[in-house]
């Protein structure tokens, strides 16, 4: 080990948040999802993030967070954007046209993906939107690699004027193992771009910027070609061959030893590397390609028109499943090997769902509106995402809707439209700022008849008590918004505020226009938290 | 050497910090190590696990293969006969007897005792109740890991030095504590 490198116990994201820093990042702009937010939180407590003055407040949302990093790009410095998958089709807008303008300082839009969909509402590919976007691709295969690629990702950014792409999923994300860390790099100075004009986005500029984007794939495919993040293997010709994508390749390489002689290519950077896949081919029999997710890579090798010349097996031929996450087993499965003896499940497990902690503040209001909503027969109660969403299992089983973030107060709008009576939302208080906010507004000028209920913890919670943007200035954004002050009504949810409460949503629902209830009282885990930290520092 | 290890309990009761103990104890043996963790939603009181690996030899998945987990440490009984399907045939279950009972069909007492009756390698013990008699309530999971020494395979003295240096930042106090709750669980296994 030479001086400057040392070893690390890093989680997948961690491994990337310090191979930013050292990659000389000077902001990470993110919006907290499972399974992405360790990497900010990283960045927040990194002693040399704070000497450095690294940016890394958290945003409102994912596109707030990917356009402020295209605007510090713009000044010239490197930026990192951070979300889950699904946030990515919050900052869809921002992240495709920031392909367009290209970057100044390096751009990496890191994506963490859920198969399996562990703590998500769907297992999206983040692969199809840096594809979509046209954007080069990076998705390691270790945390010794991610935090490798980083500095490597910054550099190519910038070479080639692009935001890239890097995906990670849940299984890389939070799991640790040991990195070895090397040199930390000088963060950018402040330089304006060398075609200010690229960056206005008018359809003449636009034009050309595209073409520009365009003719660059060539050179993002000799990259991959080339990419030392991606190798290919040829044991013996005419054996079988299998493509291993991020960390699919562990799982090859965790049955390899008791497999027949395959032909491997590991793929962790894309564009699909064409000329290592086509001389993979051209010595194998025939292809498996393992991915995490969906069948991206599979689907492009496939094309729709029969090739006999060629036999590829994958998710869309039932050799891997064609939902979940890849494991070892499945894996080892398609790989021709037989499954390991097991046990059989024990008849005395049964499921164990997560609920709503004792004391919490949602526990309250659930109880509270179930017993107003079976007033009304026809009610229906619109909620979102958050701890909050687990109000929909028993013994609340108080909420008949969750799909995005912010959809509650929207749906409820437009059930209300249809005439659907009494159409109440609940959303947390980080989810109203994130996305709930523009929705209300819609509301307030139709004047729907609705019944917003924000169930304020004062902080994100289920990804662990991040700041929340709107902390302590719910009321007035409301008020701001156009909901009038009368029908702003703010409650402590506890006990023996219960029938207070219920007559409040008992009279708000039977306003005929947009009225907000916000019970607000402290998460119980960031509570607990505080106190035992007051606690510790009076010792 | 190689030792795959599934740790698992309910959300809250604290099957990380085993994780972090043995973890360093593994590292501090110059050995390889991969920790893959449950984070979000399932915190919740929901079923919780960690897949605990170290070799001497590099390691590859982050998950454990079916029926190759070569311990189950678990601070609840029926947690543990979740992952019965990872355990390999000579694995062994060292687990808590103590129900944590927050869902309204958890398997009466007789069928979970039939179950774990089965299990051919186990060590089964009330560490709640033996942390709560030496007055060390909080260091139930120490007891556990104690009684999961010898199956984990690093030495006892490597453990015991792992916990000093892990709970060194808490005080004298809190570090005699763990390692009293390791000596307890170590020698309850092995009586």
């Amino acid at each position: 080990m030479s001086l400057d490198t040392k070893k690390m116990m890093l989680l997948g994201d961690q491994a990337v948040a310090l191979g930013a820093i050292n990659a000389g990042l000077s902001g990470v702009y993110a919006y907290p999802g499972t399974p992405s937010t360790e990497i900010t939180e990283f960045i927040q407590a990194y002693p040399l993030a704070k000497e450095r003055g690294i940016h890394s407040k958290w945003c409102t949302n994912e596109k707030t967070a990917m356009e402020a990093a295209l605007g510090m790009s713009y000044a010239g410095k490197r930026a990192m954007v951070c979300m889950k998958h699904v946030g990515l089709n919050v900052a869809a807008d921002a992240f495709v046209n920031s392909a367009v303008t290209g970057v100044n300082g390096g751009v990496v839009v890191l994506v963490a993906d859920d198969p399996s969909m562990h703590s998500s509402q769907n297992e999206q590919d983040s692969r199809f939107y840096g594809k979509f976007a046209l954007v080069p691709i990076f998705e390691p295969s270790s945390q010794q690699e991610a935090y490798d690629m980083m500095s490597y990702a910054f550099d190519y950014s910038e070479k080639m004027s692009t935001p890239v792409l890097m995906r990670v999923v849940t299984r890389m994300a939070h799991s640790r193992a040991v990195v070895e860390v090397g040199a930390v790099a000088e963060q950018n100075s402040l330089s304006m771009p060398k075609n200010p004009i690229d960056w206005v986005l008018l359809p003449v500029n636009a034009r050309r910027r595209y073409a520009q984007v365009v003719a660059q794939q060539e050179e993002y495919n000799v990259a991959s070609d080339e990419s030392k993040f991606n190798r290919l293997i040829i044991n013996k010709k005419g054996a079988k061959g299998i493509v291993a994508c991020g960390i699919a390749y562990n799982y090859v390489m965790e049955n390899i030893a008791e497999a027949e002689e395959m032909n491997i290519l590991k793929v962790s950077q894309y564009p699909i590397p064409s000329a290592l896949l086509k001389e993979l081919a051209d010595n194998s029999s025939e292809i498996l390609i393992a991915e995490d997710g969906q069948p991206f890579v599979e689907e492009q090798v496939r094309g729709v028109l029969p090739n006999e010349q060629l036999i590829i097996k994958g998710r869309l031929t039932g050799e891997l499943p064609r939902t979940g996450e890849l494991t070892p087993d499945n894996v080892r499965v398609a790989m021709g090997l037989v499954p390991h003896d097991t046990f059989n499940k024990s008849e005395a497990v049964v499921a164990r769902p997560p609920a709503l902690c004792q004391g919490c503040g949602h526990r309250d209001v659930y109880t509270i509106l179930k017993s107003v909503i079976a007033e009304y027969p026809q009610g229906k109660v619109f909620s979102d995402i958050g701890c909050y969403t687990l109000g929909a299992l028993p013994p609340f089983r108080a909420i008949d809707s969750c799909v995005d973030m912010g959809a509650s107060i929207t749906m409820a709008k437009g059930a209300a439209d249809a005439g659907l009576f009494p159409a109440v939302a609940v959303i947390g208080d980080s989810t109203f700022t994130h996305s709930g906010m523009t929705g209300l507004l819609d509301a307030v000028n139709a004047n729907a008849s609705i019944t917003v209920i924000i169930s304020d913890n004062l902080t994100t919670a289920m990804t662990g008590g991040q700041d929340s943007a709107g902390t302590n200035r719910l009321q007035a954004i409301c008020q701001g918004i156009g909901v009038a002050p009368e029908h702003v009504r703010c409650v402590v949810p506890i006990p023996k505020n219960h029938d207070e409460i219920a007559n409040i949503i008992r009279e708000e629902i039977e306003y005929r226009g947009v009225s907000v209830i916000i019970p607000c009282r402290e998460c119980i885990q960031t509570l607990n938290r505080r106190l035992k930290k007051q606690k510790a520092e009076k010792k | 050497m190689k030792t795959d290890i599934i740790l698992s309990g309910v959300g809250g009761q604290g099957i990380l910090s085993i994780a972090t103990i043995i973890g360093d104890a593994a590292l501090n043996e110059g050995l390889h190590l991969k920790q893959a963790e449950v984070h979000g939603m399932s915190q919740r009181g929901g079923d919780v696990q960690s897949n605990l690996r170290i070799s001497s030899e590099p390691i590859h998945s982050d998950l454990i293969p079916l029926g190759k987990a070569d311990v189950i440490i678990s601070l609840e009984p029926m947690e543990a006969l979740r992952y019965m399907p990872y355990l390999a045939p000579d694995g062994w279950v060292i687990t808590s007897s103590k129900p944590f009972i927050n869902i309204p069909n958890y398997p009466e007492q007789e069928l979970l005792d039939r179950e774990l009756a089965k299990v051919k390698n186990i060590v089964l013990f009330d560490t709640a109740q033996i942390a709560a008699d030496n007055g060390i309530a909080r260091s139930e999971n120490m007891v556990l890991l104690g009684g999961a020494v010898d199956a984990i395979g690093l030495p006892l003295d490597k453990i015991l030095d792992s916990v000093r240096r892990i709970f060194a930042s808490k005080g004298d106090v809190v570090v005699e504590q763990n390692l009293k709750a390791v000596m307890l669980g170590y020698e309850k296994k092995s009586c």
